[in-house]
């Protein structure tokens, strides 16, 4: 299957749904904050990698999906489920550029600009992360 | 105010990347985004701009420590969903102590002075 774009999903989110991302988006922003002022950066630094909006996500990707096989006729919860541990699956790939990102801004930063360091890490990041997904695609496809 | 701004900025940037995992497919592909940088590219300027860039390369170091606890988690969580039929919720929610084991863990033995 090819990577395609879906406009309209955006319409199944519901209002409530977006505002629990935004809080656990900003929660998890600050708190990453807080944790470096009083522990250190060293300490605080692990929680910019936290998979704070991941159980909203994955928990939203197996609600919809159920809807969707309901509203077809299909009355089935494994469904929901497994869109869910694909998704699941694909942030597991995704890790890989957020790992590499990471290494990117720890390397880079003490010696460029700022500026160009953070939009070479995400150039990375996403580089990467697709390069990890085609290849898991490629294997399995196989 | 500075901790008010985070808030506002972090929930955009996740927000946006979020919302950008909804409209792709396939399912696999925009699970990618569910691992985005987004709390970083939120907060790592930022921390430039108020603490300088040897502090934030710092947080950096510290942050593949957490991209690989991620990776952790999230093969877990697949593993529950996929095997273990745990449903989405217990599944993602439970795993969480695996990140926090994981980061906590090499943080204590390899981080920590």
């Amino acid at each position: 299957m090819n990577v395609s774009f879906n406009l309209g999903a955006l319409a199944k989110t519901k209002w409530y749904e977006y505002l629990v991302r935004f809080a656990f988006g900003g929660a998890i922003t600050v708190t990453a904050g807080i944790l470096a002022k009083h522990f250190g950066p060293v300490f605080g630094g692990l929680f910019l990698a936290f998979p704070a909006i991941f159980p909203a996500s994955a928990t939203l990707v197996a609600k919809h999906e159920t809807r969707k096989k309901q509203n077809a006729g299909i009355a089935t919860t494994s469904r929901g489920r497994q869109a869910a541990a694909v998704d699941a699956a694909g942030a597991t790939l995704g890790s890989v550029g957020l790992a590499a990102f990471a290494l990117t801004v720890w390397k880079l930063l003490p010696y460029y600009n700022s500026a160009l360091v953070f939009l070479a890490a995400k150039a990375v990041w996403l580089a990467l992360a697709i390069l990890t997904w085609c290849l898991w695609r490629k294997h399995l496809c196989r | 105010m500075q901790y008010l701004f985070r808030f506002l900025m972090g929930g955009m940037i996740v927000s946006l990347f979020a919302s950008l995992g909804d409209v792709l497919k396939p399912k696999s592909f925009a699970g990618l985004f569910g691992a985005a940088p987004s709390v970083a590219l939120a907060t790592l300027g930022l921390t430039v701009l108020a603490d300088g860039k040897a502090y934030a390369a710092l947080e950096a170091r510290s942050m593949v420590v957490g991209a690989a606890s991620f990776f952790a988690y999230s093969a877990l969580c697949t593993w529950l969903m996929l095997r273990k039929k745990l449903n989405a919720a217990p599944a993602t929610i439970g795993s969480l102590i695996v990140w926090l084991a994981a980061a906590l863990g090499t943080w204590a033995v390899f981080l920590r002075r």
